[in-house]
């Protein structure tokens, strides 16, 4: 297939490109850049995702950048019903929980995960807690819409699992990985789901990945 | 077929959406929301079957399926109408239209919005614009529309040759740029600014 993924198994959006490719099985080349030296933003990655950031991807002579477009040309080649594009009310559900997952989910993640992981770990400095205690709430008011949806259905998008599910691992992997973890005690469904969804193979390969990567 | 309804007030978010049901022709009505009265965070509207948990708008209703996400939103009048705009069916210019629809949200809208709510919607809630916001965002912008103008020199629209959701997706906040003293900020772009 000539697949090849560009960027640090930790990120959290290089992750969610792997864990498509893992469940799909499909073949791919993780072909490691070096952010804490620049090389994303140096002219050959440029090449790769203008934008200067990863993950980017190599399909044979295609070339893609923004990891949620990546999953989705994933799973649309290798047949995948994680995006339900035969049906048209389960697809917009899909889409819908994608967009949630983009919009409030992780957009109050990711300070959180850079304070609590990247300024420690990679810039040697101390996270501002006043920044960690901002988005912990604006998190917690999302994870109470969560709660209300995954109370009526086993997944986001339904009874069926979907990509909507799977595109949060990542920032739920931090997020059990931080001192914030248990935020998410006083959302039992939501507890539930991370469960269930860190439970499938894709996403525990694409985790020890991420591990390896991030130790 | 009953029309669908859009709920919302004229914000950019509601009008990415109003221009996708035009363009896919779809029949729709638009059921207006007051933001500055709060209803859109009203138990009713909140309990449009979980329409708007978030009690943001738009949101929309076409029979008994409840949506909201203007990019969802937008994405579902598309296939349900003109699937064209989405390329679905063409692995690969489905997966390039995918990939702007990103850039839109990730990079375009990410700069452009934090300027259009300093001017447009701070001082409407009483405040006043926060000029060093609008500058830092601008930055971010200009950087943005740098990428844009390299694709654009090379492709007639975003996705390639031709037109797609990609594109019509920043219709609404761009036009919204123009109410700002911040329009000329295309100037410096000619591709994009065409």
């Amino acid at each position: 297939m000539g697949i090849k993924v560009y960027g640090p198994a930790a990120s959290t959006n290089v992750a969610r490109v792997l864990v498509c490719l893992e469940e799909v099985g499909a073949e791919y080349e993780l072909v490691p850049v070096d952010m804490p030296s620049g090389e994303h933003k140096r002219p050959e990655h440029l090449a790769r995702n203008p934008f200067g950031q990863v993950p980017a991807f190599q399909d044979g002579d295609m070339m893609l950048s923004e990891s949620r477009a990546i999953a989705k040309y994933i799973l649309r080649k290798g047949g995948s019903q994680l995006l339900r594009e035969c049906n048209l009310s389960e697809s917009a559900i899909v889409d819908v929980w994608l967009e949630v997952e983009a919009a409030q989910f992780s957009s109050a993640m990711s300070p959180i995960i850079f304070q609590c992981f990247v300024i420690p770990i990679v810039m040697g400095g101390k996270p501002d807690m006043k920044v960690v205690e901002e988005n912990l709430e604006k998190l917690k008011k999302a994870l109470e819409v969560y709660e209300a949806r995954l109370s009526k259905f086993k997944y986001l998008a339904g009874e069926f699992v979907s990509l909507a599910d799977i595109s949060h691992f990542p920032t739920a992997h931090y997020l059990l990985g931080s001192p914030h973890a248990s935020a998410i005690d006083a959302y039992p469904h939501v507890k539930a789901w991370i469960a269930d969804i860190m439970a499938r193979p894709s996403v525990k390969k694409v985790r020890e990945l991420m591990k390896m990567a991030s130790a | 077929m009953a029309p669908m309804k859009l709920y919302g007030e004229m914000t950019w978010n509601v009008m990415r959406c109003v221009v996708a049901l035009e363009e896919a022709g779809v029949e729709y009505e638009i059921v207006p929301i007051n933001l500055g009265t709060g209803e859109h965070k009203s138990p009713d509207h909140l309990n449009r079957n979980l329409v708007k948990p978030f009690g943001q708008v738009p949101a929309l209703q076409d029979g008994g399926l409840y949506l909201w996400e203007s990019r969802a939103i937008s994405k579902y009048a598309c296939r349900k109408n003109k699937k064209e705009l989405l390329k679905e069916g063409n692995l690969k210019e489905s997966a390039m239209v995918d990939v702007w629809l990103e850039v839109e949200a990730h990079q375009y809208s990410s700069a452009l919005n934090p300027i259009l709510f300093e001017y447009l919607i701070r001082p409407k809630l009483g405040g006043t614009c926060n000029l060093k916001v609008v500058e830092q965002n601008l930055e971010k912008l200009k950087k943005v529309l740098e990428v844009y103008e390299a694709r654009l020199t090379k492709c007639k629209y975003l996705a390639g040759d031709f037109i797609s959701l990609a594109d019509l997706n920043h219709v609404s906040a761009t036009l919204f740029l123009f109410a700002t003293p911040h329009a000329s900020v295309l100037d410096a772009y000619p591709h994009v600014k065409a």
